[in-house]
């Protein structure tokens, strides 16, 4: 371990016990409890190393070796939001800077009795009870460093409640900026979700970035779907040539209810994202689509978990990835099938193409079941663009760029179309169609 | 137009063209037959400019330029167009999106506008009709899923909108009812003219009754070992090949 990892941890240590120092009477709360609880794990945890089998090929080194603002203020005002524009649509719209919440430039247009949107600071003064009931209930603080580390530390993210039996029309999308014009900047939003019985609802996470010095997102968004419940969940990374993000997304499946999740990542110095998603019921269905298209010296880890706890539902997975030049991709899937998990259905696929000689994809399918009346299947492929195909295209007079240019769009369509907000879905074509056009 | 001299080209260092000479006048519809195996594709494919196959001797010239100098999409854009023997299955992208990129990037090498959205529509309907290809097919992905006869007519249909001035189609009739053949026959017949030409490699004298060429080749084992009028193919027809194999036996005996 480098002196600077340790400064790091140090530093965060520090901070951690400054920060209760002051807290007064909060300290005794039920919510600081699982903070400090997580706190200690992530004392004992400590960052992870490559000899950690979760990290094998991920290093964090180079991540963990520089020092960030954690304390930044709101930085951002309207006229910044330009380099950052997106397609409108009617949603409801949440800006958080460097993981704080933005209200002057947020919009909800959904009213309360569909869905509460909040940020979670103000979630947490106005309705301590509830927020506590959801927070630190899904995730694990004592097997991953940086999820602990983001339980110690959670100070404000986003809270969606929606009721049962509602259908929630406008998206909501939350927008993750990271302020790095004058300084590395780090944050640490915590996004809590709670879907209640047979309601509906689709939201984004988009994480951008400005300025060019470095910026360090660690986030941990829980996400409780009820009963009957139907969940579309969209993770959007297109952030800077400096930027390392490391986030951690975990889902509670409740007995028939529907689960879609798709993380997208475009750009970024380095990107961990783990999905997580226990299905606690009978008749379930999860789907996880993944695109990333890394280029440069990127780096894109996707970590996913499939774990059928109960008989009788279905996972299905579809992870596609485009490498350029010295990029790096890792996809580690698993799918656990417990013992009572009986008449489980589990698919997972993970296809690459790999542009370069220099780009390397690391995957790994891992299988572990323990009931006998499954049916699992999984298959991962690295291989080029297909030449057949690029001389058909070819013989009816379209360049090779631009031939390769469409296949490449096309391979990435299958999961981009799965995304069933309007304006996200325009946003990443668009950005994927820039990317192809830059060679 | 096109003028092979002395052609041998080969594939993973095995030569499957031995020494092609043919000569295309504008206007010409040149029949190629030959048992399986003698390498008519080979030959369509290194005219569409395939990669894979090196070419080790001779020259392909068309109009006037070196053939073998342009890439495959510089030919296309020439005009030449190869309709597949297999057509490629293409996930992702539709029919109707490939086509409109086709025809804008060869109006590009040639110096023209990209076609407006109205009107290349409207062009596409018009050659759709001409080849009965069914709207709904061209909203597809390319070839994916498509019917043996769906691809090939999706062939004839491209032709129709690219109109090449040589068209080279690969075993186009294999896999038609006949009904689609004779669609498939008419659209190549709507677009001979004077100075367009056409490579129809078959096996199938059935074809040639619709297209009715002006020559007809036997290639084998690499080299055209045979050239006659149609009635060259009611002849193969009739009596096979096991005749021009004798011939051409005899001969690398004396
Ligand atoms: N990639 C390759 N590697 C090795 N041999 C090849 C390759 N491609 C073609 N050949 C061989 O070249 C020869 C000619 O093939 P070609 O496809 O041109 O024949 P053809 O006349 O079109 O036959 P058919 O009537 O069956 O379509 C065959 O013996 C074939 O096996
Ligand atoms: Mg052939």
């Amino acid at each position: 371990m480098s002196t600077e990892t340790i400064d790091l941890r140090t530093k965060l240590i520090t901070d951690f016990h400054a920060r209760e120092s002051v807290m007064n009477g909060e300290a005794k709360s039920a919510f600081h409890q699982k903070k400090r609880a997580a706190f200690t794990q992530f004392e004992t945890l400590g960052f992870p190393t490559p000899k950690n089998e979760e990290w094998k090929y991920s290093n964090v080194r180079d991540l963990i070796s520089a020092s960030y603002n954690f304390n930044t203020s709101d930085t951002l005002s309207a006229e910044d939001l330009i380099d950052l524009k997106m397609p409108e649509q009617a949603a409801n719209i949440l800006y958080f800077v460097n993981g704080h919440y933005n209200p002057a430039l947020s919009t909800v247009v959904s009213s309360t009795d569909q869905i509460i949107i909040d940020s979670l600071q103000n979630a947490y003064k106005n309705n301590p009870d509830l927020v506590n009931s959801y927070f630190d209930e899904l995730v694990k603080n004592d097997s991953d460093a940086f999820t602990s580390l983001n339980t110690a530390f959670a100070h404000d993210g986003v809270f969606i409640y929606v009721p049962n039996n509602q259908t929630v029309e406008h998206p909501v999308i939350l927008r993750f900026v990271s302020d790095a014009r004058v300084e590395n900047v780090a944050s640490q939003p915590r996004n809590i979700i709670a879907v209640g019985k047979n309601a509906h609802v689709k939201i984004a996470e988009a994480f951008r970035t400005i300025g060019d010095e470095r910026s360090f997102t660690n986030v941990v968004t829980e996400i409780n779907v009820g009963e009957e419940a139907g969940v579309e969940y969209y993770k959007v990374q297109n952030e800077s040539e400096n930027a390392y993000h490391i986030g951690t997304t975990q889902v509670r499946m409740l007995e028939k209810s529907h689960f879609y999740a798709a993380t997208v990542t475009l750009n970024g110095k380095f990107t961990r994202n783990n999905l997580n998603i226990v299905i606690d019921g009978e008749h379930c269905e999860a789907h996880m689509y993944g695109l990333y298209f890394p280029d440069g010296t990127q780096h894109v880890d996707n970590h996913t978990v499939a774990d059928h706890s109960k008989p009788n539902s279905e996972s299905n997975e579809l992870y596609k990835g485009i490498l350029r030049d010295k990029s790096k991709g890792v996809f580690n899937g698993k799918i656990f099938v417990r013992p009572d998990a009986q008449k489980t259905n589990a698919f997972q696929s993970c296809k690459n193409i790999v542009l370069s000689n220099d780009a390397t994809m690391y995957t790994k399918p891992q299988l572990e079941i323990f009931a006998d009346d499954v049916k699992c299947s999984h298959g991962t492929t690295t291989g080029q663009i297909d030449e057949e195909a690029l001389f058909y295209m070819r013989s009816r007079g379209i360049s090779k760029a631009e031939a390769m240019s469409l296949l490449m769009f096309a391979f990435c369509a299958d999961v981009v179309s799965q995304i069933k907000i309007d304006s996200i879905r325009e946003y990443l074509e668009n950005v994927i169609a820039e990317k192809l056009s830059r060679k | 137009m096109l003028s092979i001299n002395g052609l041998r080209a080969s594939i993973d260092g095995k030569e499957i063209l031995k020494g092609i000479n043919l000569e295309i006048k504008p206007g010409e519809v040149h029949a190629i037959m030959g048992p399986n195996g003698s390498g008519k594709s080979t030959l369509a494919s290194v005219l569409a400019g395939r990669e894979e196959y090196e070419v080790t001797a001779g020259t392909v010239t068309f109009d006037g330029k070196d053939l073998l100098e342009l890439a495959a999409e510089q030919r296309a854009a020439e005009g030449i167009f190869l309709a597949f023997q297999y057509p490629v299955e293409i996930p992702g992208v539709t029919t109707i999106n490939f086509l409109k990129t086709a025809v804008n990037e060869i109006r590009k090498y040639n110096g023209e506008e990209p076609l407006d959205a109205a009107r290349f529509l409207k062009m596409v309907r018009e050659k759709a009709k001409l080849v009965s290809m069914n709207d709904s097919l061209l909203k597809r992905a390319l070839n994916e899923g498509f019917s043996g006869g769906e691809k090939k007519r999706n062939e004839i249909f491209q032709m129709a909108v690219l109109e090449p001035k040589l068209a080279i189609l690969d075993e186009t009739d294999s896999g038609l009812d006949i009904d689609a053949l004779r669609i498939v026959a008419e659209g190549v017949n709507s677009l001979r003219s004077p100075e367009r030409s056409a490579i129809v490699v078959t096996h199938y004298q059935r074809l040639l009754d619709y297209i009715v060429p002006d020559f007809v080749h036997v290639l084998y084992k690499g080299r055209i070992v045979k050239s006659g009028g149609k009635e060259l193919a009611f002849e193969l027809e009739e009596k096979g090949y096991d005749w021009i194999k004798a011939e051409v036996e005899a001969q690398e005996v004396n």
